[in-house]
């Protein structure tokens, strides 16, 4: 059988045989060993035509619900947002997706320059110093940042809120493990950090407070007060911060944080099941050298002439190897240019004015439910999502609301059992009062109906 | 000095321009200053850029013009198994009922995405002859560090706690190091013998009763086979250590043997190479594991079962190291490896780690009377040579990779593997025709002959690409990371 991606011919391999002086393809496998040979073909399905795959996957795709065919309130740390379309006809273009890391500056100053064009706008939306190329989500970005305030200040404690997302706690108590980090969790109260706790926690054995802002329950973190309370100059602050809520909210490089580390799925990558998305790393000057992955930094060519090249590579595996700040190597550098042109796309302008709709149609939302009578857990104020107490589990509600086309939010439920019945909503610049009226109405009738 | 930049993004910038259409706001009004307070409220808005669509289209066009990928021409890069990367995995990752699902959907939802997850996960168990998968792990590096930390709780779960070593070949990629360190353990260099293999006399040295694991990659970093693997298997096996596999090279063996066949414990793959995931410039890629059945207990949670007829997740996994990655993977290069996977079937795979091997091969014979070839054995799909003859004619091999970006190819992996000096390590890959394989044979002889005529020349490339040599020791010294505004 042929195959498109492989163009040898009968000719070419007898010529080629001939040149490398052996007889057959398999003289070019005689150093494996026979007992470890595989003596039967590998047991995998048959090679599809293009047309018949297609069909076949296009078929299996179209059994998912999705945020196309169904109106959405799930975000939970993904979300559905406006995706111009220019952003998936830039990183459609090939010389970009199909290069690799850019090791050659000289072939590679578009995808050199993007990045720093990422980085620059990364500093701008958070008010650091410096951002590196990208990490593999918000997650792994936060867990490297703990990794760094322990290594730094020779402390094997961090302080982290249990009002981060959970799975971004599952991941940095695995990276933990690697590293004998201590973590504490700080109990949520009203939604938010519990203040008086951090109080109490924080003594001069701590590495870093970890907070989310806003968090996920959507509150905003009173930040400044977390920064005031620590006293320690050593003692890092470290904020996981939604990107977007940075066109509306102070950032945190305002308000003391020392790294702040997210995700830009919000900025022109879909959802895809949870990844790839892409995690960004900010951070203060003085810690530049201390920064995981890859970074772009400005110079000239011989000529004088403007260009970009990766630097501070002493930082890295490949040059410094177990000594290296992280052990990342690949990244998500395509998905950060999708952020970034979705960053260009919205500008100063844009990304104000879509964080500013996010808080208004989630400021909505929460009032109509409040006045369906359905209560709204968290006082504090919050970004674009928020937590509604039902009478019943959030899956049957949801079970419902999928038949009338809408996708229902989070189940708290299944994260702590002091929030069952706890659905946190969100609310995007996607929505329209309609498809929020119509939800609330939605959610309403279910929780009545016992 | 020339004042030909080209424009960044910002320096493009007029206020008032948009290139954006957002939804519209159809909600009365709150005021968030009330809300919110004021400490909480940002006061200026981050400096993006304004410009409209076309300008953006334009600067990243240009900007796509100014880079290089395998669509532009040959891209022999080794480790990096740069093939090319399909069109229609394009198409499917871009389906709306793939790209649009959201993770924490109802299952009985995204079933259709699961199905193919599912068969992925098999479709990798059988290719690598290991047990069970997980797709969490969102790279290469990421999966080193994923395995070893289920070594590691491998060991602690039989109160081997004084394992703390990995032991790594010196021809390792830095990633194998860096991930034993993350992971907590003491890295342990193990020697390569003359004919590029792992010493074995070396490696009974170092084994004892605080390994943990060696770390390997077959074929090795070298492009050559080890050929002792079931040896090298027993003296960690009888030391009690694990043995893990570095998928890096797998696009060499497919079809031909498995790691799980030559005693692996613990494998990755990377599908943004064997399994045409597109790199991206940079990633993201993906990085699945796979274990033994005894290993299997330890697998991130959750993972990916079949019940009856439903795809579902178990949560409940007592002795799994935790979660290494929100959600499940990157599920958007796995649609990419699953339709590759489907494309190629079991046939498919097979000849693509032949035709890899054949190609390696020919450039490798066509090339060592020019380029010194320090293993002489056949190689399988890559092959390191080097630069030391040129370099008595004042040519390194960085000379030499700067000029072949004039003959416009980009050049192979230089200076790595570390034991071989002046090294360059080439990839071509199955998708590469003879023509291309003969051009650049061209290519590197006519280069060669340049670093004898008039070695200047080749010594002060490039010259056709958009800027020349770049000073990294000044992007080092005085760092600039980010654009500076003018206010």
């Amino acid at each position: 059988m042929n195959f498109r991606y492989l163009p040898m011919t009968d000719q070419d391999e007898k010529e080629m045989l001939r040149t490398i002086g052996v007889t057959s393809t398999e003289d070019l496998f005689s150093d494996i060993p026979e007992e470890i040979r595989l003596t039967r073909e590998l047991n995998l399905k048959p090679p599809y035509n293009e047309t018949k795959l297609m069909t076949e996957l296009t078929h299996l795709a179209n059994t998912n619900a999705t945020t196309k065919t169904h109106t959405s309130f799930l975000g939970a740390g993904v979300y559905d947002h406006y995706i111009p379309s220019v952003v998936d006809h830039v990183i459609s273009r090939s010389e970009f997706y199909t290069a690799y890391t850019p090791y050659q500056p000289e072939i590679s100053q578009g995808e050199l320059q993007a990045i720093f064009e990422f980085q620059t706008m990364i500093c701008q939306l958070t008010a650091m110093d410096i951002a590196n190329s990208s990490m593999y989500d918000g997650a792994t970005a936060l867990a490297e940042a703990m990794t760094i305030s322990t290594a730094q200040t020779k402390r094997k404690k961090v302080l982290v809120s249990k009002t981060i997302h959970p799975e971004s706690l599952e991941v940095m108590y695995t990276y933990a493990k690697g590293h004998n980090i201590e973590i504490t969790e700080i109990p949520e109260k009203n939604g938010i950090t519990d203040l008086d706790q951090v109080a109490s926690l924080l003594d001069d054995s701590v590495a870093s407070v970890i907070v989310q802002y806003p968090n996920f329950f959507g509150q905003i973190e009173p930040l400044a007060k977390v920064n005031e309370m620590i006293n320690d100059s050593k003692t890092m602050l470290i904020v996981s911060s939604n990107p977007l809520s940075l066109g509306m909210l102070t950032p945190p490089g305002d308000l003391g944080a020392d790294f702040v580390v997210g995700d830009t799925q919000v900025f022109g990558i879909p959802a895809q099941y949870g990844g790839p998305h892409c995690g960004y790393f900010a951070t203060k000057k003085k810690w530049m050298r201390k920064v995981p992955g890859r970074l772009v930094g400005q110079t000239v060519d011989e000529d004088g002439k403007r260009g970009f090249v990766l630097t501070l590579q002493a930082r890295e595996q490949h040059i410094r190897r177990e000594k290296a700040t992280s052990n990342i190597c690949s990244n998500q550098a395509l998905n950060a240019l999708a952020s970034s042109v979705a960053m260009s796309a919205l500008g100063r302008k844009g990304l104000k004015e879509m964080a500013y709709q996010n808080m208004q149609k989630a400021q909505f939302a929460k009032r109509s439910f409040q006045n369906e009578n359905i209560p709204v857990r968290f006082e504090e104020p919050m970004f674009n999502e928020f937590v509604i107490q039902l009478n019943q589990p959030v899956t049957n509600i949801n079970k419902q609301l999928l038949k009338k086309g809408i996708i229902g939010g989070f189940d708290l439920g299944v994260i702590d059992k002091t929030y069952e019945n706890c659905m946190l909503v969100a609310v995007t610049e996607m929505r329209t009062k309609k498809e929020i009226e119509d939800f609330v109405k939605g959610v309403g009738e279910a929780n009545d109906n016992r | 000095m020339t004042t030909d930049n080209y424009p960044l993004v910002f320096e493009l910038s007029k206020a008032g321009r948009v290139g954006y259409s957002l939804p519209e706001l159809d909600v009365e009004e709150t005021d968030l200053e009330s809300i919110i307070g004021s400490t909480y409220l940002r006061k200026e808005a981050p400096s993006l850029p304004e410009i409209s669509e076309l300008q953006l289209i334009r600067h990243y066009t240009n900007l796509s013009k100014r880079n290089y990928g395998v669509d532009s021409g040959f891209y022999p890069l080794g480790s990096c198994t740069m093939k090319y990367n399909p069109k229609m995995n394009e198409d499917v990752a871009r389906l709306e009922g793939l790209s649009h699902i959201h993770p924490y959907q109802d299952v009985e939802t995204v079933q259709g995405a699961l199905a193919i997850m599912y068969d992925l996960q098999t479709s990798l168990e059988e290719i690598t002859g290991m047990h069970r998968f997980t797709l969490q792990t969102a790279a290469g590096a990421h999966g080193e560090w994923t395995g070893l930390m289920m070594i590691r709780a491998f060991h602690e779960k039989n109160g081997d706690y004084q394992r703390t070593k990995v032991i790594i070949p010196d021809s390792a990629h830095g990633t194998n190091p860096a991930s034993a360190a993350v992971a907590g353990f003491d890295p342990v260099t193990v020697q390569t013998n003359e004919q590029g293999l792992v010493d074995l006399d070396d490696l009974r040295r170092v084994v004892g009763k605080d390994t943990a694991a060696l770390m390997l990659t077959n074929p090795n970093t070298l492009g050559l086979f080890e050929k002792e693997i079931v040896e090298i298997a027993g003296i960690v096996h009888d030391a009690g250590g694990k043995l893990y596999y570095d998928g890096a090279n797998l696009n060499a063996i497919m079809g031909y043997t498995r790691p799980g066949d030559m005693g692996f414990d613990v494998v990755h793959l990377n599908l943004h190479k064997t399994f045409t995931g597109p790199h991206g410039g940079g990633g993201p890629g993906s990085g699945p594991v796979g274990v033994s059945e005894e290993m299997e207990k330890f697998l991130p949670k959750p993972i990916l079962m079949k019940q009856e007829d439903m795809f579902v997740f178990e949560h409940n996994r007592p002795d799994s190291i935790g979660r290494v990655k929100p959600y499940f993977g990157n599920f958007g290069i796995n649609i990419r490896a699953y339709t590759y996977i489907r494309t190629m079937g079991a046939e498919g795979l097979k000849k693509a780690s032949t035709y890899a091997v054949l190609n390696a091969n020919y450039l490798m014979r066509r090339l060592q009377a020019t380029f010194a070839l320090p293993y002489p054995q056949h190689c399988k799909h890559e092959f390191v040579l080097s630069g030391k003859k040129q370099k008595k004619l004042g040519v390194r091999t960085l000379d030499i990779a700067k000029r072949l970006l004039d003959y416009g190819y980009h050049p192979p992996t230089i200076y790595f593997p570390l034991n071989v000096a002046e090294a360059m390590m080439i990839e071509p890959t199955e998708t590469e025709t003879k023509e291309t394989l003969d051009a650049f044979i061209d290519a590197l002889l006519a280069i060669n002959q340049e670093a004898i005529d008039q070695p200047d020349l080749v010594q002060e490339a490039p010259y056709a690409t958009v800027v020349k040599r770049m000073d990294e020791t000044l992007a080092a010294r005085k760092p600039i990371v980010k654009y500076a505004f003018h206010s």
